[in-house]
């Protein structure tokens, strides 16, 4: 006797049934948590932007962010201006800190002039920051983070995160033996031109104490994820130079 | 055992070691050997899938005479990313931190073979509790060979276990690196996770009888 479960009807009836009832789970779960879920990113970009001006919470050895409920009082505290470059335009724009650099970094493909440049000034003992996000791509998808420096380009702290890199390889960028590496490297080289930093493989300075060389010690089996992390700092940092070069001369 | 049955301790029991779902039916590999550089993540992940495969055991077992034979296959595959797609959405409204921890695991969690094996060949024909029970003896299973992989790595490679330094500082020389002993970088690579593999096949089919086969 054929099984009523076996007949084509059956089947595709089935077939519809599950695709409707999965699809409508789905989309009334991503539509109910999504303010929640946006809240606690943009949370998250403050506490990513402090940790890299070095307001934190780090213990021995592992990267900690100030707490959830402190960051947006501390972002108030520490950042003191936020502004948009456009075409050499500086603007003040208080949530530039949302800006998606994804999206500004794609309509830039096509026509250059239409990126726009978050940049953060912040104050922390008595020296200014300037805080600057960078997106890339690492080995399995993509790869971003915020470095801060002094108005001579020289890094003063870095966070980096990642979507997907393999865990306990890649993934170890957001680690802070990798992130603390970055802090006083020079972004320029002797005579002032930008030359960014490069994660560099079997270098012989492992502590990390010629901060002038623009290299930092790379992660072992992390190799794409480490060109990533140079790739993006290299393309990114280097559009800020102008301003930084504006700076000097005022 | 009050709380469970002779046959349903051997669910839980069978799959660790005589029937474990790594070293004797070969699958889950991919992610044995990619994340198991550090013993953290190889926990992680081994809790992961645990959570996903019991969940996703009873869900199916529960639909296993309404699913059409032939479209099965991708049914199991909707239920089980449906429901990692669904686990994911929630970590990341209530507990974020978490959710940042296991997102790089989820694609591993959904292209697990042994989650698709178990649907597959015990959930489609059994009841929920003993299909529950399944799930987490294979789960257990697949850990058990994910931290005994990541144990020897991370020591081995890094020098570390779950972070701690337990052989020392390699750039400042302490430990056991004060006489010479240096990390092996190989270990951090894939192929030596399959060469860990290989090594407890071999232990384990040395002294199991049952498992040698016959020339």
């Amino acid at each position: 006797m054929e099984n009523r479960t076996d007949k084509n009807s059956y089947t595709i009836i089935f077939a519809i049934v599950m695709v409707f009832v999965v699809g409508a789970l789905l989309a009334f779960t991503a539509s109910s948590l999504k303010p929640r879920i946006a809240e606690n990113q943009r949370i998250e970009k403050q506490q990513n932007i402090l940790y890299a001006m070095g307001v934190n919470d780090n213990t021995e050895g592992s990267a900690v962010f100030v707490s959830t409920t402190d960051a947006p009082e501390l972002f108030e505290k520490y950042i003191t201006k936020q502004l948009v470059i456009e075409n050499g335009v500086t603007k003040e724009d208080s949530e530039a800190y949302l800006m998606d650099i994804k999206k500004e970094k794609a309509a830039a493909v096509s026509d250059p002039s239409k990126r726009r440049l978050p940049l953060f000034i912040g104050e922390k003992d008595g020296k200014t920051l300037y805080v600057i996000p960078i997106y890339g791509k690492g080995l399995w998808d993509a790869i971003w983070g915020y470095v801060s420096m002094d108005e001579n380009m020289i890094v003063q702290g870095a966070y980096f995160d990642h979507k997907g890199e393999t865990p306990g390889l890649g993934a170890n960028i957001k680690e802070r033996f990798f992130m603390d590496d970055f802090i006083g490297e020079h972004l320029l080289d002797a005579s002032g031109n930008f030359k960014g930093i490069t994660v560099a493989k079997g270098n012989a300075d492992p502590k990390n104490e010629d901060k002038t060389d623009n290299e930092v010690d790379a992660i072992a089996g992390a190799t794409i994820t480490g060109n990533g992390v140079t790739a993006m700092i290299k393309s990114d940092l280097k559009l800020y130079k102008p301003y930084f070069d504006n700076l000097k001369n005022n | 055992m009050a709380l469970l049955s002779k046959k349903d301790t051997k669910l839980i029991t069978d799959p660790l070691l005589d029937n474990n779902p790594i070293t004797i039916q070969v699958l889950g590999i991919c992610s044995a050997l990619a994340i198991t550089a550090q013993l953290k993540a190889s926990i992680v992940m081994a809790l992961s899938v645990m959570a996903v495969l019991a969940i996703g055991n009873v869900v199916i077992s529960l639909m296993r005479n309404i699913i059409p034979s032939k479209i099965r296959i991708i049914v199991q595959l909707v239920v089980v990313a449906a429901l990692v797609i669904i686990v994911d959405q929630v970590l990341k409204a209530f507990s974020y931190e978490l959710s940042k921890t296991l997102s790089v695991f989820v694609g591993l969690i959904i292209t697990n073979c042994i989650i698709m094996g178990r649907f597959e060949a015990f959930a489609l024909a059994n009841g929920p509790w003993k299909s529950f029970l399944d799930g987490i003896g294979n789960a257990a299973g697949y850990g058990l060979i994910l931290v005994i992989v990541g144990f020897f790595r991370e020591l081995l490679g890094s020098g570390t276990l779950l972070g701690f330094k337990v052989l020392g500082d390699p750039i400042e020389k302490t430990g056991l690196y004060a006489l010479g002993y240096e990390n092996n970088g190989f270990m951090l690579l894939s192929p030596m996770a399959l060469i860990v593999v290989g090594i407890i096949i071999w232990v384990q089919r040395s002294r199991n009888e049952a498992l040698i086969e016959d020339h």
